[in-house]
């Protein structure tokens, strides 16, 4: 461990770290080992693990969930939930002091002063009732003591230095008069409040649109620099990590199992585990293959964790030797260790093979030969109304939240449509009006040439068999009361389907083993299942009734980067095996490039651009398309030093009060006072795109 | 796909093992168990009435009146001669009967309209929660006397059908309004969403989808109710328009002629009191062990 960590330092990353690395480092982790005792058996949520991080250095910890991210630096924190948890062995040494043996006055004392922590929910961590001043003054009233008029100004610096304008006004207000990229800002304020050595960030970003995390991750690197603040950054995203991380450690099942700086973990990987990770995540950087690769199975259950390395039991190169395998980190290069026995094979490259080329893949125009579209959809529009506050028994002030706008698309059979846009576009309501769960307030939906615009639930009934949905959260779209089998056999009854149990159970087992489950899960119930089961039921219970067409509402969002692979092969798999369509709805702009034919792009309730995918990704005509393909991160550190800075600024408008005339013009860098007036009408600017902007 | 088969049900909930269901019950809510002892025991002198009890809760003897708590009676005789504890332990029968039919009638009732409630919204939400608003602006006990005032006596299987009803009405809304609560979270889960978009009928999604996931509020609001029960059949038997003379009931023994001689013979009223006073106490701390229990927030 020792030596390790000295060629940690000698090999020093390129930048600010250098000047510092020659010193002892800011936080030392050695050995850590943190367990929780649970009613169900004692869990090793952290086994072991060391890393260093230096003054004003960012270092990421990556990993999936469950493998002990979080868990290692709430034992740094000592926020361990008690006394469920606690840290069985290893030190914490912050510039030379332990901070384990610490007693609770002393470890206050570095909370929030020399040691700040920044948490993923903008909308829980911060304290509902108190002012945003009163949060942020805190603790400096707290560590440094200080004045009232002090910390007021104070306070306006902090504000001033995360970009919040206008910060006399903003520190009356409170929390929920802020939108969520605003409330990461003062949680950043707050953390950077006594000037802290180390910020702790979990997931800072993960709760954020991709403008919005663009902006908050510049602002911490940012900061981070002009301050000399070390940062450590929890995340599972790899892209993140790719443009503002120095160093990585990459965590698995407790362990840490590579680490290196940025270019060494994405660069020249040395662990099949950070190998798989990255070829299980769709890019936008590369050329678009037919399949992701995809790491097979589970985390191990860290109740009782396989002996020697715990990625054996997944991982395509295990030899017999990985069972007895030491675990410890190994360095291969300066600084760059792997706790894999075959590294030097993959040094070599005779091990792993090189990606093989993309093949282009037939494109929508193909699919578009077949005449009749299955879902046409013109001039939809989906009003709401809300009560204003302050209105009252006797006023009742109503406002009107257009969700969605003048919408059309059409679906053609066996097509995937991808509906990109950050939260609060409208996407999922119009997924959820295509379903009829919500009545279209005005315009035309026609399936299979059918109107189904006003057809009430009874006239529907037929039609539903062949229209299903797949939904986001697989925790919440499956009832806990019900087991595995009741779930997907319930449409086969009500739909009269099967004639007896018996057959109804074939039906079950061959829907399950279709979507990669086994016939005995049917007795399970959904919370005895991991995520991506749980996902794949929901998809089984969606194919149940044979539909044609599928709505899928963010189908891998919920999932952990290597499940979220199997899913989107999955889906792929089924789409050309029944011939499904699928209007696919999510944020994660290279999932969508992955998996669509065509892509539509929404912005406040209203369609800013729709073509067929490569000309989308290629070619975007719509500055907002360009902001968010700008704004999407990409594993890879070299392309991502290569980009300019995000252009896009501010924060997406309320739905109660849209802009005027172009709803983008807000944010849209080249707009003018024509964008400002009048609303641009869709046009069709190649064979098969079309953009709603006056400039394109 | 490999490591399937090491998880392990993580649900203490999981209706699979129900041994382990009373273990973990008592190990968590020792007091909850205790209670549940006590509803247990209860039960069983209810049920078996005619074994347990010494004497015939009806039989007048003259020789033994108003006698102090002794041997032969454990807890005293009243004015008529009969033997108070005999008349306790039928008086539970009666006092379980009662609670336990309105209390289910009530809940129920009160479940499904919150449910449906929630279900459906709009005007039909505002029809039912305005109907609810209405019978809580009573009190419980005004409600239900003029229930039992306006209502016949009927008497089915010598139970009061009337009692049943009046003490049944003033549950309903109060139920209603808990379920409905615990509905409206449950209708905007996906999975409801997921029954719609395959057309399920309404009553299926609300039978088979909304009403499991609601039964441990309904549960709780049930027993909690139970106790609620006892004391409204106990009042209104006290009021002397509850269960009627000779029928052993607890309110009715603190009422009539225990008035006229509680000095003399302060047993009269004292152990029919403790009698009403343990039933409530156990069922109310049942029904609070219970929901601590069935709450997943309360577990570690």
């Amino acid at each position: 461990m020792l030596d390790q960590q000295a060629t940690a330092r000698t090999a020093a990353p390129r930048d600010a770290a250098a000047a510092a690395s020659t010193a002892t480092p800011l936080l030392a982790v050695e050995d850590l080992h943190v367990q929780f005792d649970t009613s169900r058996g004692v869990v090793h949520a952290v086994d072991g693990i060391s890393y260093t991080v230096n003054r004003g250095e960012v270092v990421a910890i990556v990993g999936e969930s469950g493998c002990g991210k979080s868990v290692s630096s709430l034992a740094i924190m000592g926020l361990l939930a008690k006394p469920a948890g606690k840290v069985t062995k290893g030190r914490v040494l912050f510039e030379g002091r332990d901070l384990l043996k610490l007693s609770a006055d002393d470890m206050r004392a570095i909370r929030g002063r020399e040691i700040a922590m920044i948490f993923q929910e903008p909308m829980t961590s911060l304290n509902p009732v108190l002012s945003v001043g009163e949060q942020i003054k805190e603790p400096l009233f707290i560590h440094l003591k200080m004045t009232e008029q002090e910390a007021q100004a104070r306070a306006l610096e902090l504000l001033q230095l995360v970009g919040i304008t206008d910060g006399a006004r903003r520190l009356e207000q409170f929390p929920h008069q802020l939108s969520g990229g605003m409330r990461q800002r003062v949680m950043i304020a707050i953390g950077l409040a006594c000037n802290p050595k180390l910020i702790i960030a979990d997931e800072p970003t993960t709760a954020l649109d991709v403008t919005i995390q663009a902006q908050i991750l510049e602002l911490m690197k940012d900061l981070s620099r002009r301050l000399n603040i070390a940062l450590i950054i929890i995340t599972h995203n790899l892209g993140v990590v790719a443009r503002y991380a120095d160093r990585v450690n990459v965590m698995y099942a407790a362990h840490v199992i590579e680490n290196g700086t940025a270019d060494d973990i994405f660069l020249r990987p040395l662990h099949p585990y950070t190998i798989g990770l990255m070829r299980s995540v769709p890019r936008l950087d590369l050329p678009r293959g037919i399949k992701l690769e995809t790491i097979e199975g589970l985390p191990p259950d860290l109740r009782s964790p396989p002996l020697g390395c715990r990625f054996a039991p997944r991982c395509p190169y295990r030899l017999d030797a990985c069972i007895q395998a030491d675990t410890m980190l190994r360095d291969i290069a300066p600084g760059h260790g792997t706790a894999c026995i075959r590294a030097d094979e993959i040094v070599a490259g005779t091990l792993v093979q090189a990606l093989p080329p993309a093949k282009p893949v037939a494109t929508a125009a193909a699919k578009e030969a077949a005449a009749e579209p299955i879902l046409k959809v013109e001039g939809m529009r989906k009003y709401f109304t809300v009560p204003l506050s302050g209105s009252g028994v006797f006023s009742s002030k109503i406002a009107t939240v257009k969700a969605v706008d003048d919408v059309s698309f059409t679906i053609a059979p066996g097509e995937t449509l991808g509906l990109v846009g950050e939260s609060g576009c409208g996407k999922t309501t119009v997924g959820r009006t295509v379903l009829k769960l919500e009545e279209p307030t005005d315009g035309t939906i026609t399936y299979t040439g059918v109107d189904i615009t006003h057809r009430n639930a009874k006239q529907m009934r037929e039609l539903r068999r062949g229209i299903q949905v797949i939904f986001q959260d697989p925790y919440s779209s499956l009832n806990p009361r019900m087991t595995v089998g009741q779930i997907i056999g319930e449409p086969l009854r009500v739909y009269k389907l099967v004639k007896d149990k018996k057959e109804e159970e074939e039906r079950v087992a061959g829907l399950l083993r279709q979507v990669g489950l086994f016939d005995y899960m049917a007795e399970r119930y959904p919370h005895q299942l991991s995520g991506g089961q749980r996902q794949r039921v929901g998809i089984a219970r969606a194919l149940a009734l044979e539909p044609r067409f599928i709505v899928c509402d963010e189908p891998v969002s919920a999932l952990d980067v290597s499940i979220q692979g199997q899913i989107i092969n999955l889906l792929e798999d089924l789409q050309e095996r029944l011939n499904l369509s699928y209007l696919f709805i999510a944020h994660d702009l290279a999932v969508v490039r992955h998996i669509s034919d065509r892509v539509a792009v929404m912005y406040l309730g209203r369609i800013a651009e729709v073509a067929d995918r490569d000309d989308l990704y290629a070619d975007p005509k719509h500055p907002y398309t360009k902001a968010l393909l700008d704004a999407a991160p990409i594993p890879d550190p070299r392309v991502e030093r290569a980009r300019a800075p995000r252009a896009l600024k501010g924060e997406i408008p309320s739905p109660l009060n849209p802009p005027s005339g172009c709803v983008f013009h807000t944010r849209c860098p080249i707009a003018d006072e024509h964008c400002r007036r009048e609303i641009p009408q869709v046009r069709q600017i190649g064979p098969r795109h079309i953009v709603a902007c006056h400039k394109a | 796909m490999t490591a399937i088969t090491s998880s392990a049900p993580t649900a203490p909930t999981s209706a699979a093992r129900p041994r382990g269901v009373i273990r973990d019950f008592i190990n968590q809510q020792p007091l909850g168990a205790l209670s549940f002892v006590v509803i247990l025991s209860m039960t069983i002198a209810g049920i078996f009435s005619e074994w347990v009890s010494p004497y015939d809760p009806l039989h007048i003897d003259f020789a033994a009146i108003l006698q102090p708590p002794s041997w032969e009676h454990w807890a005293g005789t009243d004015a008529y001669g009969r033997d108070i504890f005999s008349r306790i332990i039928y008086g539970a029968r009666t006092a379980l009967v009662i609670s336990l039919t309105s209390s289910f009638l009530g809940s129920t009732i009160g479940a499904i309209l919150g449910i449906a409630s929630a279900y459906f919204g709009g005007w039909i939400d505002d029809w039912i929660q305005r109907f609810m608003d209405i019978l809580l602006a009573f009190p419980i006990i005004v409600l239900a006397l003029v229930v039992v005032a306006a209502l016949k006596t009927a008497v089915l299987f010598g139970i009061d059908i009337n009692l049943i009803v009046a003490v049944a009405i003033p549950i309903i809304p109060r139920v209603c309004r808990v379920v409905r609560a615990a509905a409206l979270t449950i209708r905007v889960m996906p999975y409801v969403d997921a029954a719609r978009a395959a057309g399920y009928s309404d009553s299926r999604i609300i039978f088979r989808h909304m009403a499991p996931n609601v039964v441990a509020p309904y549960l709780i609001m049930f027993t909690a109710f139970m106790a609620q029960a006892i004391l409204l059949e106990a009042s209104l038997s006290f009021l002397g328009l509850g269960v009627t003379e000779p029928t052993p009931a607890w309110g009715l023994m603190l009422s009539g002629n225990a008035a006229d001689f509680y000095r003399e013979a302060p047993w009269m009223i004292l152990f029919p009191g403790l009698a009403i006073s343990l039933a409530v106490f156990a069922f109310n701390l049942f029904g609070d062990s219970l929901r601590d229990y069935l709450d997943p927030r309360f577990k570690v």
